[in-house]
């Protein structure tokens, strides 16, 4: 038994063929019902982003599996040949697929390092998973394994802290400035691309109200149906910047659009009360002498872009220290799969030595004739006493050497000197992987010793 | 007993005050917690320090100094916990709990035996309570106003280091300043004219131009012109955290000369 990942993302394949590979929503109860009953595969999950496709999934033998699953993926998209999708495919078993889930819900493997979206996609894809029943003990452990170890980096490194946009740079500046952007209205001049980003963050950050110019008033008018703004003449707008606590000036000018004296101006008018400018104008829109202007504070399109430099620096600062929290949850997973491994084992020792007991005590009491309740008691106990006492140590062994460099050695070992072919074919894996999710708990029943 | 408990909360502070000044360095969520519990089990036993003593004197403890900056620092470190559960903003704690120990330190310089209260001062409390509230409020205003001006040099630098990070926003800390003025310039208005009465009553003229006199009415006069200011020609934002950074400076030093010079007139 093996865990194993197969996927491509957005460093193997292209976003055309990561597009038509993604599975939707509506398409996932489908898709995991196939995966479910795909040759080879016990429990798969399937995680589908914009920026990845990837398929976990427990088999019985790694290679065969990989095989397996990497044909499952040319079935994702019926209308893209194999021979597209086959060599952009990374195929990553045991340790190191656990430590690539945990990297994804991390957020380590992200496109941009740190973003929070997809440690909630790691999430959906396990609870959809759940919900058609396509896991079983290894996956829901491992799953949730990866969905706690995203959820401490987050918490425990900065490093989904700061912007690392531009438009989200803006915000996070204004948030600095004005505690409640809820009350806060935005003025934004021009209707260029990089204005309208700003500006849209800026509504998402939920801002009171928007005010949109343009010296072509009709794509004022347009953008400001779009975004339900209030749509200003250009020659106007110096005075209603009294009622803006937030200017976004992106136009083409060539030159200053807003000097010192109309912020002064509107300064004075709204009593002091500061303004955040930001001038992401190529060139220049707004004076840099405004400033200098108490009460108003500028920024431009090369201090936003310092910043988010400033922010990506720190992530990649943070995304180690991440990388160590990953690198300590890693082993112990790896550690349970492997015991995981001699579970069948150890339940075919113990279910042969249970028959054996079983018959035993049969024979024994048809012998014996009438005994009494407390007789037959005294005989079962004695029984269960000397094949669990027997039991023990070998099953303690074959536990522990399953960490070891010997692997499952042992375990081969016990089913050739006790023959325990036939037992094995009758295994219950599943049932046998909720018995160690507790370690505590015994791998035999230890019956009580009568008195 | 009360001894024991200030001594105790002393020691709070203190460790409170080295924690929180650690927090501005770098990020540290166990400090936050640490501090924000020092603080905490602090203002606990100084409470109890406050009662105790209240009990084994059998009258209010506001009547000599070292019991005056006792409470200054008590009312101080209940403004910031009520902030901090309010807000959650962890940085101001590094600004007040040092004035909280500064002024409790100060308390313990100076001589704290408890004294019998002579007749005459059985009403002082009041005064001297409204007049140490109004204190603390303008404490706090000038706590915002430093913050203020930290965060406005730091966005206006474009330096946007782990303070600017830790500080909070522009509007929030000039609303605080503007709100602890409001609070504070009433009480320092009722603590003036109770203790006019009370020198009235007690010596038989309201005013006698001594220093602390003239030093409470300054400041009174000084806190008027700012909050009229902010009302009326928009002193807000970062000339009222000038202001009130000035300001305070004032009300400090009329404080130490009060100490300085020897026992509050009316004591």
């Amino acid at each position: 038994m093996n865990l194993i990942a197969v996927g491509l993302n957005y460093r193997t394949a292209p976003i055309e063929l990561r597009e038509r590979l993604a599975v939707p929503e509506g398409r996932l109860p489908e898709a995991l019902a196939r995966l479910k009953n795909w040759p080879r595969v016990t429990e798969g999950v399937i995680l589908s982003t914009c920026n990845r496709v990837e398929l976990y999934a427990v088999v019985k033998e790694t290679e065969l599996g990989s095989a397996s699953l990497g044909e499952f993926m040319t079935t994702m998209a019926s209308e893209v040949a194999a021979e597209q999708i086959l060599p952009r495919l990374y195929y990553l078993e045991g340790q190191e697929a656990i430590r690539h889930l945990f990297r994804v819900a991390a957020s380590l493997d992200s496109m941009i390092v740190g973003e929070p979206q997809i440690l909630g996609q790691v999430k959906d894809a396990f609870e959809a998973a759940l919900a058609h029943k396509s896991t079983g003990v290894v996956l829901n452990k491992v799953m949730k394994k990866a969905i706690s170890v995203g959820k401490r980096v987050r918490s425990e490194t900065g490093i989904a802290e700061h912007a690392v946009s531009v438009s989200y740079a803006a915000v996070e500046l204004a948030r600095k400035i004005f505690q409640n952007l809820s009350e806060q209205a935005v003025l934004l001049v021009g209707v260029g691309e990089m204005g309208k980003l700003a500006a849209r963050h800026l509504i998402d950050a939920g801002v009171r109200q928007m005010m949109i110019t343009n010296r072509n008033l009709d794509r004022a008018i347009d953008l400001a149906k779009r975004f339900n703004a209030l749509p200003i003449p250009f020659h106007e707008f110096h005075h209603e910047m009294a009622g803006a606590d937030i200017v976004v000036c992106a136009t083409g000018a060539d030159a200053y659009v807003i000097g010192p004296e109309d912020v002064q101006r509107a300064l004075r008018s709204r009593g002091n009360r500061p303004m955040f400018l930001i001038d992401i104008g190529d060139p220049r829109n707004i004076d840099p002498a405004v400033g200098a202007l108490d009460n108003a504070y500028l920024y431009n399109i090369d201090d936003l872009q310092g910043q988010v430099v400033m922010n990506l620096e720190q992530r990649r600062h943070e995304a180690l220290r991440a990388e160590d929290i990953v690198g300590e949850e890693v082993p112990p997973l790896v550690r349970w799969m492997k015991t995981l491994d001699v579970v069948p084992t150890i339940m075919a020792l113990r279910r042969k030595a249970e028959e054996i007991q079983r018959a035993e005590v049969e024979r024994t009491l048809a012998r014996l004739g009438p005994v009494s309740p407390r007789q037959r008691q005294l005989v079962e106990s004695l029984a269960a006493a000397i094949t669990n006492k027997l039991l023990h140590a070998p099953l303690v062994a074959i536990k522990a050497e399953a960490d070891s460099p010997n692997g499952t050695l042992y375990a081969e070992i016990a089913q050739r000197l006790f023959n325990l072919e036939k037992e094995l074919e009758a295994e219950l894996p599943a049932e046998a992987g909720e018995e160690l999710e507790s370690p505590q708990q015994p791998l035999f029943r230890q019956e009580e010793e009568s008195p | 007993m009360n001894v024991v408990f200030f001594k105790v909360t002393l020691l709070l502070y203190f460790l409170g005050t080295i924690l929180f000044l650690t927090q501005l360095a770098g990020r540290s969520e166990g400090v936050v917690r640490v501090s924000f519990a020092s603080a905490g089990i602090g203002f606990f036993f100084h409470t109890l320090a406050l009662v105790s003593r209240m009990i084994e004197a059998g009258h209010i403890p506001l009547t000599t100094m070292h019991e005056a900056l006792s409470f200054f620092s008590w009312a101080l470190v209940l403004v910031f916990l009520v902030v901090e559960l309010r807000y959650r903003t962890h940085i101001l704690g590094s600004f007040i709990l040092p004035l909280a120990f500064i002024s409790l330190i100060s308390a313990a310089a100076l001589p704290t035996e408890i004294k019998a209260l002579e007749p005459i001062l059985r009403n002082v409390w009041m005064h001297v309570t409204l007049s140490l509230l109004g204190t603390v409020a303008f404490a706090v205003a000038f706590v915002a106003g430093l913050m203020y001006l930290i965060q406005e040099h730091l966005l206006k630098s474009k330096h946007l280091n782990v303070l600017y990070h830790k500080l909070p926003p522009l509007d929030f800390l000039d609303e605080l300043n503007g709100r602890a003025i409001l609070l504070g310039f009433p009480l320092l208005t009722l603590g003036i004219i109770t203790g006019a009465l009370f020198a009235e009553f007690a010596r038989g003229s309201f005013l006698n131009w001594n220093a602390e006199q003239i030093g409470a009415l300054g400041t009174w006069l000084f806190y008027l012109v700012v909050l009229l200011g902010r009302v009326t020609v928009g002193w807000r934002a970062k000339k009222a955290a000038y202001l009130t950074v000035v300001g305070f400076a004032g009300v400090i030093f009329t404080l130490v000369g009060v100490i300085v010079k020897g026992p509050h007139p009316l004591a």
